[in-house]
């Protein structure tokens, strides 16, 4: 009764976790530029990734702790990754979209924005 | 005082590692107990002054109680966060009015602003791009103000209230 209960949930928090990160992808490819798209791809591949591995640790309860590793991991390092790709982009001069408001970053570091 | 820190330092980051490596393993065998040592020591003593778990962390009931609080917040965020941006990608008129605007924490503890950054990161549409002292220039899908106070008042102060608590 547990396991069927348990590997409802799984499946539930898979589809979830799927559905975020198919809108991620969709964000990748609608978004105007670098640092949008980034953002789309961070936030949603964030909470896909943990709603999978939740998801993974109903189905097999016996990796629950292994996996809250891996979930820990996600959690700090992709932010990172997005961080530093984002300030890599900039310091480049990359393009940036036309809708975009300010730059206060650019201002300050004496770029033309 | 100097080498007192980089001694705590050195332990931190030796037991941050050896925790990981053993809860991964899930075994005290003679081998893995080895090796994990013998990697974590290496590993802490290469990267003296990195960063760890503890690192900062103020060791006040309070500290720990916020801890929790703040995981819990910044789950509500990550979701919300999710949410908007679905909720944008979705848009067909994609309404975006993207910026990058400055802003300033308070906090003080290399730890503390770390976690913030990447906090911020993850939550409602803003990204940190750069970081220099107690500025970061956060890049937002919808800018809100271009004001620093008031972009510091949206973006970090709902972090800072935990993490000023945990790291100072």
């Amino acid at each position: 009764m547990t396991d069927t209960a348990l590997s409802i949930v799984g499946g539930l928090l898979f589809v979830a976790g799927a559905a975020f990160l198919l809108l991620g992808g969709l964000g990748l490819v609608r978004m105007p530029d670098l640092f949008n798209r980034i953002q789309a791809g961070t936030k949603t591949t964030t909470l896909g990734t943990l709603l999978t591995l939740a998801g993974a640790a109903c189905l097999q309860p016996d990796w629950s702790l292994k996996l809250l590793l891996i979930g820990l991991f996600v959690l700090l390092t992709n932010p990172i990754s997005s961080q530093v790709l984002a300030r890599a982009a900039h310091r480049m001069g990359l393009e940036k979209s036309q809708l975009t408001m300010v730059d206060h970053l650019a201002e300050d570091t004496g770029e033309r924005s | 005082m100097h080498q007192v820190q980089r001694v705590s330092s050195f332990f931190q980051l030796f037991l941050t590692l050896a925790i990981f490596w053993f809860w991964l393993n899930g075994s005290l065998a003679i081998d893995v107990v080895v090796v994990g040592l013998i990697a974590s020591f290496v590993i802490a003593a290469l990267f003296n002054g990195g960063l760890s778990a503890f690192s900062d962390l103020q060791p006040t009931p309070k500290a720990i109680g916020y801890s929790l609080l703040y995981v819990v917040f910044f789950f509500k965020e990550l979701v919300k966060s999710n949410f908007g941006l679905a909720r944008i990608v979705l848009t067909p008129g994609l309404p975006l009015s993207p910026g990058i605007v400055k802003v300033r924490t308070k906090l003080k503890s290399r730890m503390g602003r770390m976690l913030l950054a990447n906090s911020i990161t993850l939550t409602p549409g803003t990204l940190t791009v750069e970081m220099t002292g107690e500025w970061l220039y956060i890049h937002c899908v919808t800018v809100s103000s271009t004001d620093t106070d008031i972009a510091t008042a949206n973006i970090v102060s709902g972090f800072e209230h935990y993490l000023e608590v945990m790291y100072g």
